[in-house]
């Protein structure tokens, strides 16, 4: 397109910088942006800037088209249709649309005279579901917060003695942020399917690191991020099942776009980056799988050797691949990283991340505190090297040993 | 030849600042979650509370912690009349649909012609019911440019005892605006309409007034907003927000112009809104007779792109319920198109919506004078 705006038109530049130090291993906080996506993005955001709304001008067109591409590359990578994937501002949105539009949709809408009012959710939900759980119990909805095995996932006979008449929805996390471990969503899923329950799965870590299928594992609504596979922070997406049809009363209405579900103007570039994001994690998912584990196992190997104690945290096989979650015996995590300055890790969850209290979900693990206090999560990502990895594991060793001793040293 | 383009849907969408995209390719650069405690996320939360400063900055001396960046202007507006949890909310005839459809029970306070609001209608209604209440009123329309008198719709808020939200997605950026003047407790900002990227804004909290969170999770903008943060969109608010108000008064007087020459040219044109003050960008024209999505189709055929009202109804038939609401007659409303003009705006680019628009509405005479005499 040509144009006769006065200035011309601004350029957005960038070169990735991702293997700076400090040895970046907190993929599952967030993840930079692939150059490839933010290649795609690029074009959105100066010259086809158009509103995507604005469908009788060019500009909008433009702008809608590339939406619809993006749509579709979302759905491709979850065997789902691009008209069941509505566009939310993150997981977070995606997560409180999926409980509380499922929720208030069933109070509006009484079966046979019956309202639906009982939700089901694993213990070690991410916040963002467990509040907004809370919040719906606040209205009148009651909650079952399911305690979890010690290795982190759920028992399906707990799982189905938690369910009645009453129960609307079941929501259980794909893999998990913390610890990494993945649910058996197909079990879930069928059994939600049989007593006519939703089963709502919040993948934000599972989407684009393994294979999901909505369809087999007979999901109904899953939240999906973009910044945690390489795409654009501030985009997200709920998977709502059409058939059969799953009905939601939106939390942000006005203008009536994403099928008056999910209203305001989209973010054509962060759209377009999602869908990108998720396309080459599609592509690349099975041998970036096989790379991950390669360097995770060779990081714990040789953690493990040097640091006597050491316990995973979580199922060890049904885990992602770049995911761990380790305690080191008697060291406070946060002496631990500290003590690594050259090792970008954390301790947990990003949001509670600045909290001392011990992880809510390591005690849900039935973890005591003296364990659940020193254990820190791992993330390997796509950009990890495994001289990356080479250099965490004789940083950590050190740190670990050189910490134990100190204790040892009576004052 | 390729084609000329001349693009006159500005409070669709805004081109992006170059600021913006300078500022949101340093972001990019600095990746982490501004909540992870490593230096990675510290760098990122540097970002976010340093561009909390020229965002608050668009409303003149407000304190920076203000600010909470939400993923735009219809969510700010929920969250803002959600939030405050107020038994009863009183909204304009006029107001944006992100502000109309937010919460089902809202009662409308009706608007005069001009589409300015009652204002002895709204201290009624206020007067009338004592429950606690919010009253939400755009600082200017997105269809027809008019202003409203904010500080007057404040005092009587305050006076009985109600809160007041203030859209101001069309005005910031382009009007110097003052949180004393306008009087707000609470005021919705939007990058992408100041040229900054879609996908984030602001709700600015200037009363100190508790906020019952719309998003509930990580306790992310301290407790009233979760989700991990859009770095880089932050930081092109920030960097589209410190951009200086562009000349307006260019602008306003291009627009002036457009409609002077559309008056000249059609005795029968209708420009609405026209006797109130208005943004310097706006220009709601009715062509009598001539369907606006002929006129917008039509128009884009020629390279000139505008809109027959609001970006996110436009896909949608209907009347416009902000002309409605003014007692404009449905067949002028029908007919009615925004052009809505910017800071990089030419002259150019007015004389070939003129050229266009001028052939539009001599063919459409032509045709309609056939007709009769056929």
């Amino acid at each position: 397109m040509t144009s006769i705006l006065a200035d011309p038109r601004p350029r957005l530049s960038f070169e990735p910088v991702v293997n700076t130090p400090p040895v970046y291993l907190d993929n599952q906080s967030t993840t930079p942006v692939d150059p490839r996506v933010l290649e795609a993005m690029l074009p959105y955001f100066t010259e086809h800037f158009g509103n995507p709304h604005s469908t009788s001008h060019a500009y909008g067109r433009v702008a809608a088209e590339a939406i619809e591409r993006a749509r579709g590359e979302i759905a491709a990578l979850i065997q789902a249709g691009p008209r069941e994937i509505v566009f939310t501002s993150g997981a977070t949105e995606a997560n409180n649309l999926a409980i509380k539009g499922a929720a208030h949709f069933a109070r509006a809408h009484p079966e046979n005279g019956q309202v639906r009012d009982h939700i089901v959710a694993l213990q070690t939900e991410h916040k963002c579901v467990l509040e907004s759980c809370q919040e719906l119990e606040r209205e009148g909805f009651t909650v079952t917060y399911l305690p979890v095995e010690p290795d982190g996932l759920a028992s399906l006979t707990a799982l189905e003695g938690a369910l009645s008449e009453r129960t609307l929805l079941v929501s259980v996390m794909a893999a998990h942020n913390e610890i990494g471990v993945i649910q058996p969503l197909a079990e879930i899923g069928a059994l939600c399917r049989s007593k006519g329950v939703l089963f709502h799965t919040d993948a934000a870590q599972a989407f684009g690191k393994i294979p999901l299928d909505v369809g087999a594992m007979k999901i109904d609504l899953l939240s999906i991020s973009g910044h945690k596979i390489y795409g654009p922070k501030g985009i997200g997406a709920l998977y709502i099942r059409r058939r059969p049809r799953v009905r939601l009363l939106p939390l942000i209405d006005g203008g009536g776009q994403e099928r008056g579900l999910r209203s305001g103007t989209l973010p054509t570039p962060l759209c377009v980056g999602l869908g990108r994001a998720a396309a080459i994690a599609g592509a690349e998912m099975a041998e970036e799988a096989k790379r991950l584990r390669r360097l995770r196992d060779t990081l714990l190997r040789n953690l493990a050797r040097r640091v006597p104690g050491l316990c995973v945290n979580g199922d060890v096989e049904q885990r992602l691949p770049g995911s761990l979650n380790l305690s080191f015996p008697e060291i406070p995590a946060l002496t631990l990283i500290e003590a690594v300055p050259s090792i970008a890790i954390s301790t947990g969850s990003a949001c509670t991340s600045a909290s001392v209290e011990p992880s809510y979900v390591l005690r849900a693990l039935g973890l005591p505190d003296t364990l659940a206090n020193a254990s820190i999560r791992i993330g390997l990502g796509r950009f990890t090297t495994a001289a990356e990895v080479d250099f965490a594991a004789d940083a950590l060793a050190a740190a670990a040993n050189r910490l134990t001793r100190q204790e040892d040293i009576p004052t | 030849m390729a084609q000329i383009e001349s693009y006159l849907d500005w409070n669709a969408t805004a081109p992006l600042r170059p600021q913006a995209a300078a500022a949101m390719s340093e972001a990019l650069r600095r990746w982490g979650n501004p909540s992870s405690v490593h230096r990675r996320g510290r760098a990122a939360r540097h970002i976010v509370e340093r561009a909390r400063e020229p965002v608050a900055a668009l409303l003149g001396d407000v304190d920076p912690s203000a600010v909470i960046f939400v993923s735009g202007g219809t969510e700010a507006n929920h969250l803002a009349l959600i939030g405050a949890g107020r038994e009863r909310v009183l909204v304009s005839a006029v107001e944006h649909d992100s502000v109309r459809h937010a919460v089902p029970t809202a009662e409308i306070i009706p608007v005069g012609p001009e589409g300015i609001v009652d204002l002895d209608a709204l201290d009624r209604l206020l007067g009338a019911d004592l429950r606690p209440a919010l009253v939400s009123v755009m600082y200017a329309n997105n269809e027809t440019g008019v202003i409203q008198p904010v500080a007057e719709i404040a005092a009587i808020a305050r006076r009985n005892g109600a809160l007041f939200h203030c859209d101001a997605v069309q005005a910031a950026g382009k009007l110097a605006l003052e949180a004393g003047a306008i009087g707000a407790d609470l005021v919705t900002l939007s990058a992408h309409k100041i040229g900054g990227p879609t996908g984030i804004g602001a709700l600015v909290v200037t009363g100190g007034i508790e906020l019952a969170p719309l998003l509930r999770g990580g306790g992310q903008e301290h407790r009233r907003r979760a989700g991990t943060e859009n770095l880089p969109g932050i930081a092109g608010f920030a960097a589209a927000a410190a951009a200086e108000i562009a000349d307006y008064e260019r602008v306003a007087a291009l627009r002036d112009g457009l409609e002077a020459e559309i008056a000249m040219t059609a005795r029968d044109a209708v420009v609405l809104g026209a006797a109130a003050n208005r943004l310097p960008n706006t220009s709601a024209i009715a062509m009598p007779g001539v369907a606006a999505e002929t006129q917008v189709v039509a128009l884009d055929l020629d390279g000139v792109m505008v809109s027959a009202g609001a970006a996110c109804s436009s896909g949608k038939v209907g009347p416009s319920h902000v002309l409605a609401a003014m007692g404009v007659a449905p067949e002028i409303a029908a007919s009615t198109i925004r052009v809505s003009l910017g800071w990089s705006s030419s002259e150019a680019e007015i004389d070939h919506f003129l050229r266009a628009w001028t052939a539009l509405y001599r063919r459409c005479r032509r045709l309609a004078e056939g007709a009769r005499a056929a």
